[in-house]
């Protein structure tokens, strides 16, 4: 305990109060596994619709996290109309573009949202549109990339009024 | 005819990108609301969106009823040479629009 015999103006109030103890006892606790790891769910924890459909997209092929960047607003008012912007980490060459981006939600009644084709020609890969989400759900973003590679990029969001399904006329 | 909106610089230096947005006005009736009687509402959705340059497609996209209302696309490209962006939609029961843009590249 080295950490101990340093001089602490705290010290006494039965608290850790350096960062270095904090953190030592926020390991004791556990703390670190209660965090979750900043990647995709698991593949079960997908309804099934949306695994359908992300399947026949993907196909076989390896799904990568990462290179996507998803812009939607974390908190959304009305879910008839949300913003939602793709961009895609890539050189945009002849030789190394991205091909297509995919949107996915997770409960709406239909797991698609939108699906592009793009080439060299763009010059960014990057898109924009509004989108409809009935509830607070994971948004997810998919690129095919020239190679083949696939590379996706998951979004949490908040819906305060879904996009009314029901709404009678 | 459906109102649509076209927005891109139109003298763009040669091999800029520039952005292209578009905007068409549609109701884009997802097919999963009811009416008060629980008559089902039949699907009404622009379903496809290709932008051409010169002939040459540039972009396309595959629209859901997960798209809002009044579909807004932005999207990206080269300035190669000066000339004409088109721009298609169709969709259910026999929707067709398009728009040309010129632009001329300096």
């Amino acid at each position: 305990m080295g950490e101990s015999t340093r001089v602490n103006d705290r010290a006494g109030a039965g608290w850790p109060s350096t960062r270095r103890e904090v953190m030592k006892s926020a390991g004791a606790l556990g703390l670190g596994s209660l965090l979750p790891p900043l990647s995709v769910r698991p593949a079960a924890a997908m309804p099934a619709g949306l695994k359908a459909a992300m399947a026949a997209v993907i196909g076989d092929a390896k799904l990568n996290i990462g290179r996507v960047k998803l812009e939607i607003p974390p908190l959304v008012e009305n879910g008839n109309t949300v913003a939602c912007a793709v961009a895609v980490e890539s050189p945009m060459t002849e030789t190394d573009y991205v091909k297509a981006i995919h949107i996915f939600n997770e409960k709406n009644p239909q797991p698609n949202v939108i699906s592009i084709n793009l080439g060299p020609r763009a010059g960014r890969a990057a898109i924009a549109t509004r989108i409809r989400l009935s509830d607070s759900q994971t948004v997810t973003a998919v690129a095919q990339m020239s190679d083949g590679s696939f590379w996706s990029t998951s979004v949490d969001v908040l819906i305060t009024l879904g996009a009314c399904l029901e709404d009678p006329l | 005819m459906a109102r649509s909106l076209i927005k891109v610089s139109p003298n763009p230096r040669r091999g800029e990108v520039i952005e292209i947005k578009t905007l068409i006005s549609h109701e884009m009736e997802t097919g999963f609301r009811h009416t008060s009687t629980g008559a089902a509402i039949p699907r009404d959705i622009i379903t496809s969106f290709v932008a051409t340059y010169n002939g040459e497609e540039i972009f396309a996209a595959q629209l859901f009823p997960a798209i809002a209302a009044n579909p807004f696309i932005t999207f990206y490209t080269i300035a190669r040479e000066s000339g004409v962006l088109e721009f298609r939609w169709t969709g259910d029961n026999g929707y067709a629009a398009s728009e040309q843009v010129k632009i001329t590249v300096e």
